[in-house]
């Protein structure tokens, strides 16, 4: 640390200078496509949030000040999709976190037999484009579909999963449990990434399972698990695609699945109100950005970096 | 062999030892068997659905509307109907233009810009990862309009070219990715590079490309399947053109028009997953231990 902080002080040697000349030349296209592509449309959209853009509308564009923002506040549909999508959240969160943990330490097993063959079968879902998974689940979730026949032969009275507005949610989770795969293999590498030395320590002190997994697995994967949870975050929060395909975009059944980004997508795409679409589009961000800080916040109490300098 | 003689020796052994050791063999054996099952149920869970679709493409348009499992008749014929029916070919090739092309503009420039992040000394390299972060938390929908009026304006909207052209400026998570691993390679052979008179960009193409070439691949193969999945993309950009759809757009509106003819839409799924798992066989040795070796270090 102090190392870096003597080294920056001393003046630059022309070596230095020219070593950062080529830094920012290496990074000069990515810059020029973050400027075209993130940072002045984000701020034109910004701009649009005080404007009164329509593109059915024939009202000269004008400042309108805070008149989307007032709009926004008394807009119950766009508080009850924001409400689908928290729902949505509480049930899936958990899952794509914890499941794909309680996978990998399942499969990377070495005395299960098969397990590389088990590696490639969690994964593939993962490569099956998503309209063709959605489909594919669409059938097995129907009234007399695989998931009700499978629950009748174990007695359960099943629900119909499509049709009905509380169990639409529970449906999609379990249709993203197929898509997985790609958090399997990251806490997979994760955990291949554990010291193997960490463990002999631990049952040299007398750990059992249980203490293994409490005190070396879980503090070592905690950056893993905590890349995944951000990813999560980001990736629910824009959760949509799912249901404008099963539904065609009509928030059906009884408006439980019109998730917020689909009430976005539609003020957008179908109303062209781009005013609106933009305030809304900002309100997704910043509710974004604040988790992610809140998360990064509380992430120093629990994330450990075992190689951290 | 050897699992069916050591728990043999171990109970010939317990005999001698105190009343506590017994109990291990019965408990092993009964995790064991837990392990497995569970394993069969998730393996059967991820098989299930596809099992499901290839039989439920090869039944007769009538059979597929009802709740039987078994194909009374195997109707192979559904799949060439699929190729007769729609411009499946036309689809095929688009997407496969889409997703070659993004994928080697990405590799082009993303490798660059990691290189510097994690491997040039200059000042606001920081501030540069930040704003590689902060891309990658932005909702799309916070910056479409404004590019999407760009591309209008540019008259490249009903093409896939919105699409692709972006990635010459490089990608977010790719970057971030690359850039991971290659803080990973030990700073010496940059240094041994720069002692035989290599320049930056002879050390990035000579010395880190070959050692970063396990995530290199990854990178690709993530950025290959992502534009071969993408729907959303192509639905803002290409719907309103037939003749540059892609195949999930195209099985999409198969779905839309052939609504009640399940048969045909799974096998139109059969053909359209059919090319990505063959890629993924022949290559997931590659990307599961590139995931592995980027892992994913802070």
């Amino acid at each position: 640390m102090t190392a870096i902080r003597t080294r920056r002080r001393i003046p630059m040697t022309l070596m230095a200078r020219r070593e950062a000349r080529h830094g920012y030349l290496f990074i000069l296209p990515w810059i020029i496509g973050f400027l075209a592509f993130t940072a002045i449309p984000m701020a034109a959209t910004f701009v649009f949030t005080f404007l009164n853009i329509s593109l059915n509308q024939q009202e000269p564009i004008a400042f309108v000040g805070l008149d989307n923002y007032r709009r926004l506040l008394g807009d119950e549909q766009a508080w009850s999709s924001l409400g689908v999508t928290f729902r949505f959240a509480l049930l899936w969160l958990p899952v794509v976190i914890v499941v794909p943990f309680l996978l990998a330490l399942a499969v990377n097993s070495k005395s299960i037999r098969g397990s590389s063959l088990m590696r490639v079968l969690l994964f593939m879902p993962y490569v099956v484009p998503f309209v063709a998974s959605a489909l594919i689940w669409q059938n097995m979730l129907v009234d007399n579909g695989w998931v009700n026949r499978a629950l009748g032969w174990i007695g359960i009275s099943p629900p119909s999963w499509l049709n009905d507005p509380t169990w639409v949610i529970p449906g999609l989770v379990m249709m993203g449990f197929w898509g997985l795969g790609a958090g399997i293999i990251i806490n997979l590498a994760g955990l291949r990434g554990i010291p193997t030395e960490l463990y002999d320590a631990a049952r040299l002190d007398g750990a059992g399972w249980w203490r293994q997994l409490r005190h070396v697995t879980i503090p070592m994967m905690s950056p893993v698990l905590f890349y995944t949870m951000i990813l999560a975050v980001v990736e629910v929060m824009q959760y949509f695609l799912v249901p404008l395909v099963l539904f065609n975009g009509t928030g059906d059944p009884a408006g439980a699945t019109r998730f917020f980004n689909l009430y976005l997508y539609q003020t957008f795409f179908t109303y062209q109100e781009m005013s609106y679409g933009s305030t809304l589009a900002w309100l997704l961000f910043v509710i974004t950005l604040v988790v992610t800080l809140l998360l990064f916040r509380v992430s120093r109490h629990w994330v450990h970096y075992a190689g951290e300098r | 062999m050897s699992a069916d003689t050591v728990p043999a020796a171990g109970s010939a052994q317990d005999r001698l030892t105190p009343p506590s050791r017994p109990r291990r063999m019965p408990r092993a054996t009964l995790y064991w068997i837990a392990k497995h099952a569970l394993a069969i149920a998730l393996a059967l869970m991820f098989l299930g659905p596809l099992v499901f679709i290839a039989l439920t493409a090869l039944m007769t348009d009538a059979q597929a509307l009802t709740s039987q499992l078994w194909p009374q008749s195997w109707n192979w014929g559904n799949f060439s109907e699929i190729f007769t029916t729609t411009p499946l070919l036309r689809w095929i090739v688009n997407t496969m233009v889409y997703s070659l092309s993004a994928t080697a503009l990405m590799l082009a420039s993303s490798v660059p810009v990691a290189y510097a992040l994690a491997r040039i000394r200059f000042r606001g390299r920081k501030t540069a990862f930040l704003l590689v972060i902060l891309m990658m938390l932005l909702p799309p929908q916070v910056v479409a309009v404004p590019i999407y009026t760009l591309w209008a304006s540019m008259g490249l909207t009903n093409s896939l070219w919105p699409l692709i052209i972006p990635m010459v400026f490089g990608d977010a998570f790719s970057i971030f990715l690359l850039r991971q691993f290659m803080l990973t390679i030990p700073r010496e052979y940059s240094d041994a590079a720069r002692v035989d008179g290599c320049g930056e960009f002879t050390t990035m193409l000579r010395v880190i490309l070959p050692m970063a070439r396990p995530a290199i691949a990854a990178v690709a193969l993530f950025q290959f399947f992502y534009c071969w999945n993408d729907y959303y993309g192509p639905l803002l950009y290409a719907s309103t053109n037939a003749d540059s759809w892609t195949l999930s757009l195209g099985i999409a509106s198969f779905k839309a028009l052939h609504s009640v003819q399940w048969n045909l839409t799974m096998a139109a799924t059969i053909l359209v997953m059919a090319p990505v798992i063959i890629v993924f066989f022949l290559a997931q040795k590659v990307f599961i231990e590139g995931v592995t070796l980027t892992g994913v270090k802070g």
